[in-house]
């Protein structure tokens, strides 16, 4: 009676029905969070015009500076300096942007849960036929490899916009302004905004404290890079010399040894030497200065050929991050925590 | 065939059993009505049921011995919960497209219809939907999936009286119509009274009694007689009231059937659902022991302790 019964429904072989496919998530994914995502798309987009219209300028400036002949006309020293004016516009526009996927991880990836939490409405996502486990996952992944695809482009854009400031000496390629804005980093940065913002949707339940949340770790986890964790991803190259490494490499630090290797304060420094601050030897006491008093200056730094191992150490401790908490968030759902 | 069997069901939150001891099994067909006091475990136990939380202790089946919240259960329940959430940034054919999408045997053209009937414009955003709407709305998706067996809770809460007839006009019509079992709760007694063909009735996180409403009405009745008499009767009879003035007594007793022999003196009268649901309620909220065995159970389908 009861396998007759069972049975009745059509397409129901056996006890367990096969699972729904997962393309139809596509649809529903699409529809319940186009809102933020067109969103992003408006703001990347708006963004990504910009920088391409003024790349464009950018580039031309920079190619007519290169190519002018003689150098020391005054033609090309007006094109050298339009190119330089063109640096101070290109370089505010890194600031804002470094925003972005703090916002990303508020207004796309906290609403996934939060908003299902605060509205009730998981109990009625979570109650259908296509089963809370997979539905959660086909989220995340859609809207997940939709994020890294688009960040990815806008990196590469970015990479381009601010290619000739790298190679006109304005920016080092490692500068922090844009190195998370470039590459493998930016998409990093905006997928593990956005498991931060999934994860903090869930922990917390409620839309506003968990997009502030979110932006409060993204905006955090940032700075920590940018200013602490980054320059420790490989051991800093150190040399000894006056005048410091080239103008390409990311200088981390500068310090004094005296004859016997101990390091010396800035002020005895100063007392043999006067007038020079680190890094600058002259107009004080002339470069002969520091070698005649036997000392030594050293210097720290991380050479531009670092960029993309830099680039791939950042991309993959982000898509770690990020693996763990959509994995997390993932567990949670299915294990019922709700 | 038991669309619902529970044994030993238990959920607890930290230091609390919000049900504890949930054992009974409710046949397919019946219109349930799970009542009882806020904070009784009504919605644990319907939580449990469409599978959205994990039981503490104890095993819980449906639709004939479908194990909560796997795929074949999820594919004949239809649940609603309480406030009836819809997702309010959707039109409401958006929301039959994410059903359709979510669910094997959904049927659109029977959820339009339906919507259409009950003047509920497809093409709103279902924030600007009244609550009777909604609450209509959700129906909609909940019956349009085909269900076996469709959970409400507390769907009657937030709606005016218009509402909630036609809510439950819409409940029985699809009863019916496609042989759906039903289980609601709520503790809006009067509108069960008449629909409702099976009873559970839970107080604090556990089930006192469960059978059909046919039975119950049955094997209860009140007892009227001389006060003087009333002791020696309630001690030989399982008594859920008893009230009592300078004269008379009443006493609501459960015995085993319309023919059980009236005690010479006494008077015997049917009882109301109502009646007895509140003479339930209050012996459980005096917390009476002897109130509580009274409740034992006389069927072995009766009442899980």
């Amino acid at each position: 009676m009861t396998a007759l019964t069972l049975d009745a429904k059509p397409g129901d072989p056996g006890s367990m029905p096969r699972a729904l496919p997962w393309r139809r998530m596509v649809l529903v994914t699409w529809l319940q969070h186009r809102g933020a995502l067109i969103g992003v798309v408006a703001v990347l987009a708006t963004v990504a015009a910009y920088l391409g219209i003024m790349g464009v300028l950018i580039h031309h400036a920079w190619d007519m500076s290169l190519h002018c002949r003689p150098v020391t006309a005054a033609a090309c020293v007006a094109q050298g300096n339009s190119f330089s004016e063109q640096w101070h516009s290109g370089a505010t526009i890194a600031f804002p942007l470094q925003l972005l996927p703090a916002l990303i991880g508020a207004f796309v990836g906290a609403p996934v849960l939060a908003r299902e939490m605060e509205t009730g409405t998981f109990r009625y996502s979570w109650t259908q036929g296509f089963g809370r486990t997979r539905w959660i996952i086909a989220k995340l992944a859609l809207i997940g490899a939709l994020l890294a695809l688009i960040a990815a482009a806008f990196g590469v854009l970015v990479n381009w916009y601010f290619g000739p400031f790298d190679a006109g000496g304005q920016l080092i390629p490692l500068d922090p302004r844009i190195f998370d804005l470039e590459g493998l980093a930016f998409p990093g940065w905006v997928l593990a905004a956005f498991a931060i913002g999934a994860f903090a949707g869930l922990a917390i339940r409620r839309v506003v404290p968990a997009m502030a949340t979110t932006m409060a770790v993204v905006g955090g986890l940032g700075l920590a890079a940018g200013l602490y964790l980054r320059q420790h991803y490989l051991p800093p190259l150190v040399m000894a010399s006056v005048n410091g490494p080239s103008q390409v490499d990311w200088v981390l630090g500068s310090w004094y040894t005296g004859r016997g290797g101990q390091v010396l304060n800035w002020y005895v420094v100063n007392q043999a030497c006067p007038g020079p601050g680190p890094g600058n030897s002259s107009p004080g006491a002339g470069p002969q200065c520091l070698p005649q008093h036997g000392i030594t200056q050293w210097w720290s730094y991380q050479p531009p050929s670092r960029y993309w191992p830099f680039q791939g150490i950042e991309g993959g401790a982000l898509l770690a991050l990020t693996v763990l908490l959509i994995a997390a968030t993932i567990w949670l759902v299915h294990r019922k925590a709700a | 065939m038991n669309i619902i069997e529970t044994s030993g069901l238990g959920k607890r939150y930290g230091r609390t059993w919000a049900l504890r001891e949930c054992t009974s099994a409710i046949p397919e067909g019946h219109l349930t009505a799970l009542v009882g006091p806020n904070g009784a475990g009504k919605t644990t136990l319907l939580h449990l049921l469409v599978g959205l939380i994990n039981a503490t202790t104890g095993t819980a089946t449906v639709l004939g011995g479908r194990p909560v919240g796997s795929r074949a259960a999820l594919d004949g329940i239809a649940f609603v919960a309480q406030d009836t959430p819809v997702y309010t940034s959707l039109s409401a054919a958006n929301i039959v497209r994410v059903a359709r999408n979510l669910n094997r045997d959904f049927d659109p053209p029977y959820a339009r219809a339906r919507l259409e009937e009950l003047d509920i414009p497809l093409d709103k955003k279902a924030a600007h939907l009244s609550g009777g709407q909604r609450a209509q709305l959700a129906l909609t998706m909940a019956l349009a999936r085909r269900p076996r067996l469709l959970v409400l809770d507390e769907p009657l809460a937030a709606l005016d009286p218009l509402a909630r007839h036609d809510f439950m006009a819409t409940v029985l019509a699809a009863m019916s119509e496609d042989g759906l079992s039903v289980l609601l709760s709520s503790h809006v007694l009067a509108e069960l009274e008449r629909v409702a063909d099976y009873l559970v009735l839970m107080t604090r996180g556990q089930v006192r009694v469960a059978d059909t409403v046919e039975d119950l009405l049955a094997s209860h009745r009140v007892l009227t007689g001389p006060t003087a008499a009333a002791d020696r009767l309630a001690r030989e009879l399982g008594v859920i009231q008893d009230r009592r003035a300078e004269a008379q007594a009443h006493l609501l007793v459960r015995g085993s059937g319309p023919g059980d022999p009236v005690p010479p003196g006494w008077e015997a009268h049917p009882v109301s659902m109502e009646e007895l649901v509140l003479a339930y309620l209050r012996a459980e909220s005096a917390a009476v022991p002897q109130a509580s065995s009274s409740a034992r159970p006389t069927t072995p389908m009766g009442v899980a302790r």
